[in-house]
């Protein structure tokens, strides 16, 4: 199969990001029409420079109309694009290879959900007609069986194991403590994430994602015309993604200690970037944690750390906020909670601030020389999942 | 001559949640009693204990019904037929016709007589779930359960227990009652019932004797039973002859169902040559006289009555009103499930109703639920029905949901590894959290899993095998 990638032809030159919250006072359109604003002023261009759009969101509207009547956007291709929970990286996906092709010169990518208006909490499927057999388990326990299975097959006590998930919790929680854009901004101790009453599994309402709303986006163009809109842009080194065909679910085989898809999407994403070593050179990573055990097998998957180690590594702090390789360094998921839409560009802005130097001082990494973030969202649950794994970069290579 | 008509084969159900008749007088203050009643779990109906009863059943013999006659006075739905439900969870031919005889408690042993002298091999599933307001007698007394019956003749196969022969004395009067919308039955007063089943009795049970040629001394049981407790005691006494156990004390009345079942528990311990009789007081009274066979020692169903009353559980009594939704209680806030749709249920009949996955023809790999494409390369529609209804498995992992929308939550969940192949996530019943493990074994059951907008969404789950 061959996967080619588009390194150093796209350039980020603007991005925006609303304040990820309860918005009970903001509609959709209201969501949208600050994103875009922020981007817009953020590459020094209006709605009308821009050629195409692409409009990631899950349940919260359909078709390009939704994005096109809030801004009134005239006579511009605008595309609604879904794909579960990567549903704001797809919309980047698309407009960048929109962009790449040569179709257009510039395209934004934007991402958004109203999750607050349904009543209920939580995010709730899209009720699709069926005959009433498929899975009704919350995404919450389909993780949760991540964990006793992860330490049966590396010999860890299980109790440990759960201090280790809350350690990642604590970390994403100091990081958000220190992100005005992050809904909860309030550090929590693993200690007291330990004492909370199990929902799913072993696992508490702070080992899950919160929920919230939110607006993200992205302006590209081709990367040669990058500095005529400024004097940093992010250079797009490789998007992947990989949707599995759910049959983990059915495979005896599969065992619940890693996700498949995301550990191919990072092996195609590394090849299509040049990284052969990403916990040496990859300055910060964000990840998907929608729950504890996700970022737990993902430090695995991603290739930071050695299959059965990355609890070792939780504990040693590796991927702490000054750790060897920070991870979700705005506070994740966890701290943002999940608009769905949105996430995906949500992860991109850190990159984007943080490769550029403009995350507060309180949460700045250390970059060390190193150039390049990772941003990884997927969709589904064990045995049944879609991934992305993008890569940007600050420099050209 | 005509063949001799009699039972092929039988089974029966006896939910695995019992409720402590003193349990209701101690929320309550009064009502209740000794011993406890069985109760029908929150994810099951009168369709689904019937074809649990059925599946012990139809397991014991090669031979397919001609029809399904499903008898019950608490039916899923109206209008539509619940026979047909069951008759698809069997996975019984097209041809085999699924009618419903219900209304009245005494359809089921109608039913029951009508296949005995009827033609053709017919499977009559009898189920009942009895619902008394809080402190009733009726809530106490009653129980739920389903019994299966396969009747048909010598000529179809072995039969377990030959049909001798019977009566019927039938009169119009008032003891038990209830209007259509309602949940709950009505009696008169007691003594009066008694006085009125008291000639007929006799008349149906002389004329009985005199259909089969034989004299009570030649009787070696009587099953007695009907809804009318104290007549059922008195006047079964006065035959002369033994009366069976009638599972007051530990399954309770269960009223449609309850003529088979202890029929089925009779048969699950009579030796062969037994002349066994089941009388039965409902609006009148049928008095139908068996004699066991040889065959019967080999045709037993693997699960017994009395093995059934033995694997149990307590359920407390709030939860129990919860269930059958006499509590209303706070459900968790999630949305409910939205109705299933009609045209994908039929599409997928054999695997909604009969769990019949797919096989891959050429790697051997089964897939649940059934797939067009094999994983691993398989080719397009390479596969073969897989059915999986009657396979065990053991729990690969699991997890417990207190999120998830359930009538009654948690949700219990588990992934399983079927015997000889197929893997498949599964939510469990008739399970205490505490209880499941990784290695646990567990049985496949029918169980409905929701309603919406008055439909009802079945399927299967999976429950422990214990002991």
């Amino acid at each position: 199969m061959a996967s080619h990638g588009i390194r150093d032809r796209v350039a980020i030159v603007g991005m925006g990001c609303t304040p990820f919250r309860e918005h009970w006072d903001k509609s959709l359109d209201d969501l949208l029409i600050d994103a875009a604003g922020l981007a817009f002023d953020s590459a020094g261009v209006t709605k009308d420079d821009l050629d195409a759009y692409w409009f990631g969101t899950s349940q919260s509207a359909a078709s390009g109309i939704s994005l096109a009547t809030p801004l009134r956007l005239s006579g511009k291709p605008v595309t609604r694009v879904e794909n579960y929970c990567a549903t704001g990286s797809e919309a980047l996906r698309q407009a960048c290879y929109a962009v790449a092709s040569g179709a257009y010169d510039s395209a934004m990518a934007i991402g958004a959900e109203k999750v607050k208006d349904g009543g209920y909490q939580g995010l709730n499927a899209f009720p699709i007609p069926t005959d009433g057999t498929n899975r009704t388990l919350t995404a919450a326990a389909m993780y949760s069986l991540i964990l006793p299975a992860y330490a049966e097959r590396y010999g860890v006590d299980e109790d440990e194991l759960r201090r280790v998930v809350a350690r990642i919790a604590e970390k994403n929680h100091y990081n958000g403590a220190r992100n005005p854009l992050a809904q909860f901004r309030r550090e929590t101790s693993a200690e007291a994430i330990c004492e909370m009453p199990a929902v799913a599994g072993r696992l508490s309402v702070f080992d899950c994602a919160g929920v919230a709303d939110g607006a993200a986006a992205a302006i590209v163009v081709r990367a040669e015309e990058a500095h005529r809109y400024t004097d940093r842009p992010l250079y797009v080194k490789a998007l992947s993604l990989v949707a599995g065909d759910s049959s983990g679910l059915i495979d005896p085989d599969y065992d619940f200690t890693t996700l498949p898809e995301c550990a191919a999407a990072a092996t195609d994403a590394y090849a299509q970037a040049g990284i052969t070593d990403p916990r040496a050179e990859l300055a910060l990573a964000e990840v998907h944690d929608c729950f504890t055990p996700t970022e737990l097998v993902l430090m695995e998957d991603l290739g930071f750390s050695e299959p059965g180690t990355a609890w070792r590594d939780v504990l040693d702090g590796t991927f702490d906020l000054d750790g060897d390789l920070p991870v979700n360094t705005d506070g994740g998921l966890k701290s943002f909670g999940h608009p769905v839409g949105a996430s995906g560009l949500r992860m991109h802005y850190e990159a984007w601030i943080q490769l550029r130097d403009r995350a507060p001082e309180e949460r700045r990494v250390d970059l060390r020389g190193r150039t390049k973030a990772l941003i990884h969202n997927l969709g589904g649950y064990p045995g049944e999942m879609l991934s992305f794994v993008g890569i940007v970069g600050s420099e050209l290579d | 001559m005509t063949e001799t008509m009699g039972i092929l084969a039988y089974g029966a159900h006896v939910p695995y949640r019992r409720l402590d008749r003193a349990a209701i007088s101690d929320v309550m203050g009064s009502g209740g009693g000794q011993g406890w009643r069985s109760v029908a779990s929150f994810d099951q109906d009168t369709t689904t204990m019937g074809v649990e009863a059925a599946r012990q059943a139809l397991a014991t013999t090669d031979l397919d019904p001609e029809a399904l006659w499903f008898s019950t006075v608490a039916p899923a739905y109206l209008d539509k037929t619940n026979a047909t439900t069951v008759h698809a969870a069997l996975r019984l031919d097209a041809a085999a016709s699924a009618l419903d005889l219900g209304g009245a408690v005494r359809s089921s042993v109608g039913a029951l007589r009508s296949a005995l002298t009827g033609p053709g091999r017919t499977l009559v599933v009898s189920s009942d779930l009895r619902v008394g307001l809080p402190t009733s007698a009726d809530e106490s007394l009653g129980g739920d359960a389903a019994a299966a019956v396969l009747t048909g003749s010598a000529a179809d196969g072995p039969l377990l227990a030959e049909y001798l022969g019977g009566a019927s004395a039938t009169a119009e009067f008032l003891d038990r009652w209830r209007t259509p919308g309602d949940v709950t039955s009505r009696t008169w007063e007691e003594r009066f019932g008694e006085e009125a089943y008291g000639p007929l009795v006799e008349q149906a049970w002389a004329a009985a004797l005199a259909d089969i040629g034989l004299a009570a001394d030649d009787i070696d049981t009587a099953i007695v039973t009907g809804l009318h407790g104290r007549a059922v005691k008195r006047l079964g006494g006065r035959l002369g002859v033994a009366v069976a156990d009638d599972l007051m004390d530990t399954v309770g009345n269960s009223g449609a169902a309850h003529p088979a079942l202890l029929l089925a528990d009779a048969l699950d311990t009579a030796d062969a040559g037994r002349v066994v009789a089941l009388v039965v007081l409902a609006d009148g009274v049928e008095v139908l006289v068996f004699r066991s066979t040889d065959a019967l020692a080999a045709g037993r169903p693997s699960r017994s009555v009395a093995a059934q009353v033995e694997d149990r559980a307590d359920v407390a009594y709030p939860t129990y009103l919860a269930w059958r939704g006499l509590l209303e209680v706070q459900p968790p806030n999630r949305p409910a499930p939205n109705r299933i749709s009609a045209s994908a249920s039929l599409r997928r009949s054999d695997w909604k109703h009969g769990f019949v996955g797919s096989k891959d023809a050429t790697t051997g790999t089964t897939h649940l639920p059934p797939s067009r494409v094999g994983m691993g390369g398989g080719a397009v529609d390479d596969m073969e029905p897989a059915p999986m209804a009657d396979t065990e498995g053991t729990i690969v992992t699991f997890t417990v949901d207190r999120l998830a929308y359930s009538p009654s939550p948690p949700i219990v969940f588990a992934v399983v590894d079927f015997d000889g192949g197929g893997r498949m996530p599964i939510e469990l019943t008739d399970v205490d959290p505490a209880e499941v493990a990784v290695g646990g074994r567990v049985a496949m059951t029918f169980r409905r899993l929701h309603s919406a907008d008055g439909i009802h969404n079945y399927f299967w789950k999976a429950r422990p095998v214990r002991g």
